[in-house]
């Protein structure tokens, strides 16, 4: 679908990935209600609430340590989530975002090869940490699908649709992690919060793009 | 809903404020959110921290202090706490014999104590772990996050704080504490479903004739959903499905536990149930602790926790304790 669409940018700078981030956090912020909304029917009603904190603490933190890299910006993004969120968030997405900015290393400039590389080792090391499996209802659900789009040669945008098509695509999964797992037959029917911010945060990478 | 709070976002933080105001033999750091006992670190002895979400009180603040916990971590209500503040609770307590992580089976609270460790670990710490995954009400352990730390979490803080109060060493300690959660089972009943400081009302709907069987302590589902019981059915239930799971050769520990608003007067109703069964199926009991100590906020119901015990185990849970929640012999 993104063939006949141009291609990512060539070449992403430190600034990208500060508008990125600083975009996640307004959809999170923006969509917080929604998140605990999702998370009340098979959660205990928090992901939105977490999610925001989190995001905002990562916005405050790029202002003010102007990361020089985009590894480094990715990597602080992620130890602020890991001190801010929480529960199990905070350590899953943390670590995507810590384990994509180390995989990044610190060149100034990157390739959009190089991005989707690196955000497949996060997405990686975030199914090691959470132990799920593709169709457990988790936010790998969402992920998985943005990164083989991106690594096929599509677009954000195209990413960005995969992530949601994903995330609504959990709706009727049964939930084989977390705390949605006891649910069991009940966790049928209800979409992922999970997932659904991992495509939120996917999607913001299209606003980043100037 | 009607709560006793000032706003939604500040409840983990102004209950700080009150266990500092209200109990002088513990330092908390209210921005950080560490309860230690104040003597710490206690020279030669290892040390406990544990944490979890917030609501659950007296779980776990309220067990810092003498023959309990060194340290605990509250997260935000339901939500696990994050490294640092393990982290933190680690450096303040740890005397150089070792800390030991007590920590409930929920993916966040494993997620994060797991973190915690590592960095504890590079800054020169010695950190062993015990999982505690007590509760029979998952029975299905391949296709969910597995059994869930609830009850028997109070049996593993009392009793390997005592052995920690001794002065045995990390392993010892952190053997015991594992053949408690190793010997304890625990099931729960809701009657009525949490609220949520931030939601502000149910967080899950529980139609008003009917009881949750196998409630974990946020809630979660159990093994299923029943027209309302008398306490001598749910006692005939709840201690079937534990003695099912892990039939004693010992006498029991017997831990009645409120879920938060179950008054006193129905608990004890219900313990003598319990009792009742477990004389009944010919179980000894050694001790019985009744009264709201693993919680769900202002969830209705009970939970049931058995804990076997041999003379060693005994004399630990007797030995004196001193804590905001839990207290004899001192």
């Amino acid at each position: 679908m993104s063939s006949s669409e141009p291609a990512v940018e060539h070449v992403l700078d430190t600034p990208f990935f500060h508008r990125w981030l600083t975009a996640a956090a307004a959809s999170v912020t923006r969509d917080a209600a929604r998140l605990t909304e999702l998370d009340s029917a098979i959660g205990d009603a928090d992901h939105g609430t977490n999610m925001q904190r989190g995001f905002a603490a990562v916005a405050e933190a790029l202002d003010k340590e102007r990361p020089g890299s985009p590894g480094a910006a990715l990597v602080l993004a992620g130890r602020q989530l890991i001190s801010k969120v929480g529960g199990a968030s905070g350590p899953l997405y943390g670590t995507l975002l810590r384990r994509a900015g180390k995989a990044l290393g610190d060149a100034e400039e990157i390739t959009p090869q190089q991005l989707t590389d690196a955000l497949r080792a996060g997405v990686d090391a975030v199914a090691q940490l959470g132990g799920a499996a593709p169709g457990d209802k988790t936010m790998l659900d969402a992920l998985l699908p943005a990164v083989d789009e991106l690594a096929g040669g599509g677009s954000f945008t195209a990413a960005a649709e995969a992530a949601e098509q994903g995330a609504l695509a959990t709706t009727p999964m049964l939930a084989r992690k977390g705390r949605a797992s006891y649910l069991g037959e009940r966790s049928i029917g209800h979409q992922d919060p999970g997932a659904a911010s991992s495509a939120l945060i996917v999607a913001a990478l299209t606003e980043a793009v100037r | 809903m009607k709560m006793l709070i000032n706003v939604a976002e500040s409840v983990v933080s102004d209950a700080l404020r009150g266990m500092a105001a209200s109990h002088p033999e513990l330092t908390v750091d209210v921005e950080n959110r560490v309860i230690v006992r104040k003597d710490a670190p206690v020279a030669g002895k290892v040390a406990l921290v544990s944490g979890g979400g917030s609501g659950h009180e007296p779980l776990h603040g309220g067990f810092v202090g003498r023959g309990m916990l060194d340290a605990a971590c509250p997260g935000e209500v339901f939500t696990s706490p994050v490294p640092d503040q393990m982290v933190r609770a680690a450096a303040a307590v740890d005397s150089g014999k070792g800390v030991l992580f007590i920590v409930k089976n929920y993916t966040g609270d494993v997620l994060n104590f797991d973190m915690a460790a590592e960095l504890a670990e590079d800054e020169g710490v010695q950190v062993a772990k015990v999982l505690v995954n007590d509760d029979v009400a998952v029975t299905d352990s391949l296709y969910t996050a597995g059994r869930r730390g609830t009850g028997a979490t109070l049996f593993v803080e009392k009793i390997a704080g005592a052995a920690a109060e001794e002065g045995m060493p990390l392993e010892r300690v952190e053997a015991i504490a594992r053949r408690v959660n190793e010997l304890s089972r625990s099931f729960g009943v809701a009657l009525t479903a949490c609220s949520t400081p931030a939601k502000g009302g149910p967080t899950f709907d529980l139609p008003a004739g009917e009881l949750e069987l196998g409630v974990g302590i946020h809630g979660e589902p159990g093994r299923e959903r029943r027209a309302m019981m008398t306490s001598r059915e749910i006692a005939d239930y709840a201690v079937h499905v534990v003695l099912e799971d892990l039939p004693p050769e010992n006498p029991v520990l017997v831990l009645v536990n409120g879920m938060g608003a179950t008054p006193q007067l129905e608990l004890y109703g219900f313990a003598a149930e319990v009792h009742r069964v477990l004389g009944e199926r010919r179980v000894a009991v050694a001790r019985t602790l009744v009264g709201n100590y693993v919680t769900s906020l202002d969830m209705a119901g009970a939970s049931v926790t058995l804990c076997q015990v041999d003379e060693e185990l005994l004399r630990l849970w007797d030995a004196p304790v001193r804590t905001a929640g839990l207290r004899w012999g001192c």
